[in-house]
């Protein structure tokens, strides 16, 4: 592997730990399977990348485009504790909505950001002056630290910890006098703005949102919670965010050496068989451990 | 709780190791002094992949075999396009003499990807549109290539040839593929000086194909099929209601009208995949891409289908199917 294809999988493995970090918030720290994430994942490409074409900041645009991520996690959530639909179908319903919405925000399949200011344009002169390996990954390091730190910061605060109390168990968190429908809400919220903004990022590093850019996000970011678990046990919050994000990065390196026909004889045809496997294993490795653990006591 | 650490330690280090193996078999195993030409694909398709094998074809024409005097490499990111970012930076950083793109999502990786390394396209059906270049002569740069832009007024002539009372065409596309959705604005323009009006139909995945192709019953005279992946894998169900209501269908593409399509004027991916491969050459020997106009397929071919024709109610005549490169029986 070639250190571009290095740092260019270290730079997406970041960008989609802000994915990791959503998925984390809504599968482990809610409980609630959501597959809204493939379709936040593209809109949050679309807003951003339909404004910055229009002529809006490409600031302000990202800013937009994870607050419609946040709509469409208040979507699927009020379909669930509003309209009692199983939260899975929820999700699903909102994820195949989207995709319509993300064409007409477009209004056609694929926006290109080619040649176009973004995001990372204020920082060029900076950047230039690091070696072009270097610089991406940077920005995406410091963006995606921040938003772990910011979540670790909250999962401390009362609405944070009422949170965690209403995933793990909700009649006890309504005895104590939680509001459990808004606070799967606000957190349902929260992750798909995390999604979206990684969408967002996506569009403006790559150049182009695409209408099909968000098929597999959700098993992506499964995969790289599941994995990032596998390496790094569960000692609380900071380790458990910090885990996500490694297991994203893990994952886009694996795919990296995927990529890599010299390896193993694997081509990116074998993508879906090597992300099955990633996961399967990571399921199995920790009862595999237990098991261990038991009979050595 | 000895063993379980032990375990996590050792998964990483197995994790680790791999990498590093990883990046030592590439970086030894690249013999310096042969020509390079590495190749993206978004998804392996018929005419996809027909345009990989007429460029490799032409390359070998050239004297660039890619098992003797060539290093050739070949990656399709399985229709996802965060893995044709990966795919086009893993070939960036290996700076081959040219990156060949194949489809617009993968041509759009490698051009934010490449800061020196020409990028050919190809099977890119608005390269202005996707910001691939500027302009379509001398487009200045590191990137050029050629378009698949299919003649949809000629299809228009086409129909209104075979069926001289089809006022309304119908369209079935899928609204999320950027290629239906150039063409499709094209028919729309092109269909008022025909005296001929659009009627739409789209779907989004290929179990709602059967059922947008009903919707047109009564509401068009023909059906007509863009170069559409979705619609063309699902083309049976179209062809049925055709055949049921005595509605015409014609096709962008050859290969349904093997299938079952009337008539169609189409490209020959593999040609257009030739007519890459002599755009890769000439970079190869030097010349640089920005100074390469972007070029349209040279021909078209005419298909006909009389059997389909007549089972939907549409005569051949004689003359045509003289004219025509390919009969099907």
């Amino acid at each position: 592997m070639n250190i571009v294809a290095l740092s260019g999988a270290i730079e997406l493995g970041l960008l989609y730990g802000l994915v990791a970090l959503g998925v984390y918030l809504s599968f482990r720290v809610l409980d609630f399977p959501d597959l809204t994430a493939d379709g936040s994942f593209p809109l949050g490409g679309a807003v951003a990348a339909t404004l910055i074409v229009k002529g809006v900041s490409p600031v302000l645009a990202t800013m937009i485009a994870v607050c419609a991520g946040a709509l469409s996690g208040i979507c699927t959530a009020s379909l669930n504790v509003k309209f009692k639909i199983l939260n899975l179908l929820a999700s699903i319903l909102t994820m195949i909505a989207l995709y319509s919405i993300n064409l007409r925000i477009m209004g056609q399949p694929n926006v290109s950001l080619l040649g176009e200011s973004t995001i990372l344009t204020p920082l060029q002169g900076w950047l230039q002056a690091l070696p072009s390996w270097l610089g991406t990954p940077l920005v995406m390091l410091v963006i995606v630290g921040l938003a772990k730190l910011l979540l670790d910061w909250f999962f401390k605060t009362e609405i944070g910890l009422a949170m965690r109390a209403t995933g793990a168990n909700p009649d006890m968190a309504r005895a104590q006098g939680i509001n459990t429908d808004r606070m799967i809400l606000l957190g349902m919220g929260l992750s798909n703005g995390l999604i979206a903004l990684a969408g967002a990022l996506f569009a403006q590093v790559n150049g182009f949102a695409d209408v099909t850019m968000g098929v597999g996000t959700i098993v992506f970011g499964l995969a790289a919670v599941i994995v990032g678990e596998t390496i790094l046990s569960k000692r609380g919050i900071f380790w458990a965010t910090l885990a996500a994000l490694l297991g994203s990065v893990l994952y886009r390196l694996v795919v990296a050496i995927a990529l890599n026909t010299q390896v193993f004889g694997l081509q990116s045809q074998d993508l879906n068989l090597v992300t099955a496997v990633l996961v399967a294993l990571a399921l199995i490795l920790p009862n595999y451990r237990k098991l261990r653990w038991r009979s050595s006591r | 709780m000895k063993s379980p650490t032990l375990f996590r330690y050792g998964a990483v280090a197995l994790l680790v190791g791999t990498i590093a193996v990883g990046c030592n078999a590439t970086d030894s195993s690249q013999p310096s002094n042969l020509k390079s030409v590495s190749v993206t694909q978004i998804v392996e398709h018929p005419s996809l992949n027909a345009v990989r094998d007429g460029l490799k074809e032409e390359l070998v024409l050239a004297g660039f075999d890619p098992d003797k005097t060539l290093n050739w490499q070949w990656e399709s990111a399985q229709g996802n396009p965060p893995t044709a970012t990966q795919i086009a930076q893993k070939f960036v950083g290996e700076s081959p003499n040219v990156i060949v793109a194949i489809s617009t999502p993968s041509a759009q990786s490698a051009a934010q990807a490449s800061k020196q390394t020409p990028v050919i396209f190809s099977a890119v059906t608005d390269p202005i549109n996707a910001k691939l270049v500027t302009q379509l002569e001398k487009p200045g740069g590191l990137i050029t290539g050629v378009r698949d832009f299919a003649p949809a007024d000629k299809h228009l002539d086409l129909i209104a040839k075979l069926v001289p009372k089809a006022k309304r065409v119908g369209v079935i596309y899928n609204a999320g593929e950027s290629n239906s959705v150039s063409i499709v604005n094209f028919v729309k323009q092109s269909a008022p000086a025909r005296k001929m009006t659009v009627v739409e139909a789209t779907v989004s995945n290929s179990a709602e194909v059967a059922t947008a192709a009903k919707s047109l019953v009564g509401r068009a005279d023909v059906i007509y099929v863009p170069t559409d992946n979705t619609i063309v894998s699902a083309l049976n169900s179209v062809l049925q209601v055709g055949i049921k209501n005595k509605l015409p269908v014609f096709s962008g593409d050859n290969e349904s009208v093997e299938k079952g399509a009337i008539a169609s004027l189409g490209f020959n991916y593999k040609d257009i995949g030739k007519q890459t491969g002599k755009m890769v050459v000439r970079v190869l020997k030097g010349e640089k891409p920005g100074e390469i106009s972007v070029e349209s397929p040279s021909q078209v071919e005419l298909v006909v289908n009389p059997k389909a024709a007549q089972q939907m109610g549409v005569k051949i005549p004689d003359a045509m199917l003289k004219e025509a490169v390919k009969v099907v029986k």
